[in-house]
């Protein structure tokens, strides 16, 4: 067996062996050897992402038995299209978040890059897992590491946005657990692929017990991704906290998502015998009303940050819609939308920070201030983040937008669907549009004091900011790419499959 | 026994679900202890009761499933860490906000202030 062979369990390896090492004495004392060590990291796992994505999309599924003990008595690691190119996605916001915080933001506490690097770890083995009770172990991996991350720099408003996020999160860890207990008592399995097996088995007096775990999986995955009634935590904790965690926790919303997919799209999707698609009825409505909501209170927003948090709420229902409209089509046009979305609010949460900076007291409140001294490039990055995140051609939120209302096929669907994104998008429009011309050009004199930005910081935004128009010049490759993946994720994978293909 | 056992793990997580509805830190960290408690049992309880019965296959004909003790000793080491961190993050708040209310400061109590006048 060569190392290549192994390349499915690196993304969290890496990471994971990078943030013991970081602990050590002669990295811990020293923070230029820290940020160098984190960033060649970062580069590693963005070059090891990628190779194995290659890897996926020329030999199919691959999955890795860890211990050599073959599923579903052992736990495997599944990399298949569409997880990969989630933890390709995990390793470019980790690149760009390290960057941005290696110019400064990491020395206004302990252990940051350890701490991110741990972030990552969760992030990529929650992707990768085939196997619930380890979602749920990688899940706490994440958020024990977001905890932290949280409260970095310390402060009061920090430490209680704090408290709700980490509260919430700990119920809603005890509910997971409640759900996989259930869900282990009919199905006597919590591997995904045994799972969708055996779900059309179960009898008559098991259905209700297992429709009950799956729904608290529902809650519990909704409470991660912000959906409807538990999304109240979001717009304080991400508008709190500091820049660089701001940007990487937009990832964090879509790992929920992610899960909602694997477990309510594909597990208790249209194989799933009497309780096939037990989550769409909820989904529906929630995932109309979550986007509602989210763009009135970007109306609402008194500033860049809150403002952009809430724009992760309208992305999370309009995920959520793809989701429930449960085609192959949909789910293409969702993963392209969720890439899209992640890397613009990413980019706008570090654009966001730079604002801040830079207009010292202001802040980012839209208030008149004194001029921003770089307010040229900042206004310019702007208006791009601001193009692609209201989906205005020509950058990828248009073609993520288009592909979502294409894949609308029933007309009833079609009659809630097309209004409420198109004025979500409108809305978003009118909110940035106001947003912008209070930050750059309500001015008054200039503010000469302020702290310019890092060249880092700019090359980690630009990073991101450089995405958005490759995925609409390289449109067919990844609109292709994400059609297969979809298909692959709603053809599901039966335990058979899974154990050839770990041969 | 399955009947007291049910019993049990329902009084628990219900005196859990209580104590975090109170709005405290302090009760809440108590209730989800509680509840953490009750999901222990529950998750324990999810491959069957067996008594007698040895969790590794050995020459007896009877053994229970090995996977639920695997499974809540990971929930209680993760369980044990997640609680510490709740209590400094309490502790942490108390010093910072001047309150062990969750938001901060005490809501407005109109029976409180009756009592005043």
């Amino acid at each position: 067996m060569s190392l290549f062979d192994h390349l499915v369990i690196f993304p969290v390896l890496i990471p994971f062996f990078v943030a013991v090492a970081l602990l050590f004495p002669g990295l811990s004392n020293s923070l230029s050897k820290q940020r160098v060590v984190s960033i060649t990291a970062n580069i590693l796992m963005v070059v090891v992402a990628f190779s194995l994505l290659f890897k996926v999309e020329a030999q199919g599924i691959q999955v890795y038995a860890l211990g050599d003990w073959s599923a579903p008595f052992g736990i495997v690691l599944v990399a298949d299209l569409f997880s990969v190119l989630m933890v390709c996605l995990s390793a470019i916001l980790g690149l760009a978040v390290t960057m941005y915080a290696s110019a400064g933001e990491d020395k206004t506490g302990a252990f940051f890059h350890t701490l991110i690097m741990f972030q990552l770890m969760g992030i990529n083995g929650a992707f990768l897992t085939g196997d619930a009770f380890n979602l749920f172990v990688f899940f706490e991996v994440l958020l024990i590491a977001s905890y932290s991350l949280m409260i970095h720099g310390g402060g009061k408003q920090r430490t209680q946005a704090n408290i709700h996020y980490v509260f919430l999160n700990l119920i809603g860890s005890s509910l997971f657990l409640f759900a996989l207990g259930t869900l282990y008592g009919t199905l006597g399995t919590l591997n995904f692929a045994d799972m969708a097996d055996r779900i059309p088995l179960l009898s008559s007096n098991e259905l209700l017990i297992a429709k009950s775990g799956a729904l608290l999986l529902l809650a519990v995955f909704g409470l991660k991704a912000a959906m409807l009634p538990l999304h109240f935590w979001l717009p304080k904790a991400y508008s709190t906290t500091s820049t660089p965690v701001a940007a990487l926790f937009a990832i964090m919303t879509k790992v929920g998502i992610y899960s909602i997919w694997r477990v309510h799209g594909v597990i208790f999707g249209d194989q799933a015998g009497e309780l096939a698609n037990i989550a769409l009825p909820w989904l529906w409505p929630i995932a109309l009303l979550t986007i509602a909501i989210g763009a009135i209170a970007v109306l609402a927003s008194k500033s860049l940050r809150v403002l952009c948090s809430n724009l992760v709420i309208v992305s999370v229902g309009t995920l959520l819609v793809t989701i429930s409209l449960n085609t192959v089509q949909a789910t293409s046009a969702g993963i392209y939308y969720l890439l899209h979305s992640t890397i613009a609010c990413a980019a706008m949460f570090l654009l966001a920070g730079l604002i801040q900076q830079q207009r010292g007291q202001a802040e980012d409140r839209f208030v008149a201030a004194r001029a921003m001294p770089q307010a040229g490039i900042l206004g310019f990055i702007f208006a791009l983040l601001a193009i692609a995140l209201i989906g205005m051609p020509p950058l990828s939120g248009f073609v993520g937008k288009a592909l979502i209302l294409q894949s609308v096929t029933n007309a009833s669907e079609a009659m809630w669907v097309f209004p409420i994104i198109l004025v979500g998008g409108l809305i978003a429009l009118i909110a940035l549009s106001r947003a912008g011309t209070s930050l750059f050009w309500r001015t008054n004199g200039e503010n000469t004091s302020a702290l310019k930005g890092h060249p880092l910081q700019y090359l980690a935004i630009g990073l991101l900011v450089v995405i958005l128009p490759l995925m609409v010049i390289f449109g067919g490759p990844v609109s292709d790419y994400t059609q297969l993946a979809a298909e692959q994720l709603k053809a599901g994978l039966s335990l058979q499959q899974l154990n050839e293909v770990a041969k | 026994m399955e009947l007291v056992y049910a019993v049990c793990v329902g009084f628990m997580s219900t005196c859990g679900i209580f104590l975090m509805l109170r709005g405290h830190t302090f009760t809440l960290v108590i209730g989800l202890t509680l509840l953490s408690y009750a999901v222990n049992l529950f998750l324990f309880a999810s491959g069957g009761l067996t008594i007698g019965a040895p969790a590794v296959l050995s020459s007896s004909e009877n053994y229970a499933d090995p996977l639920p003790q695997a499974l809540v000793l990971t929930a209680i080491v993760i369980g044990f860490a997640m609680t510490a961190f709740a209590v400094i993050l309490a502790m942490r708040g108390r010093a910072d906000l001047g309150s062990d209310h969750v938001d901060g400061i005490e809501p407005f109590d109109p029976l409180a202030e009756d009592k005043s006048q």
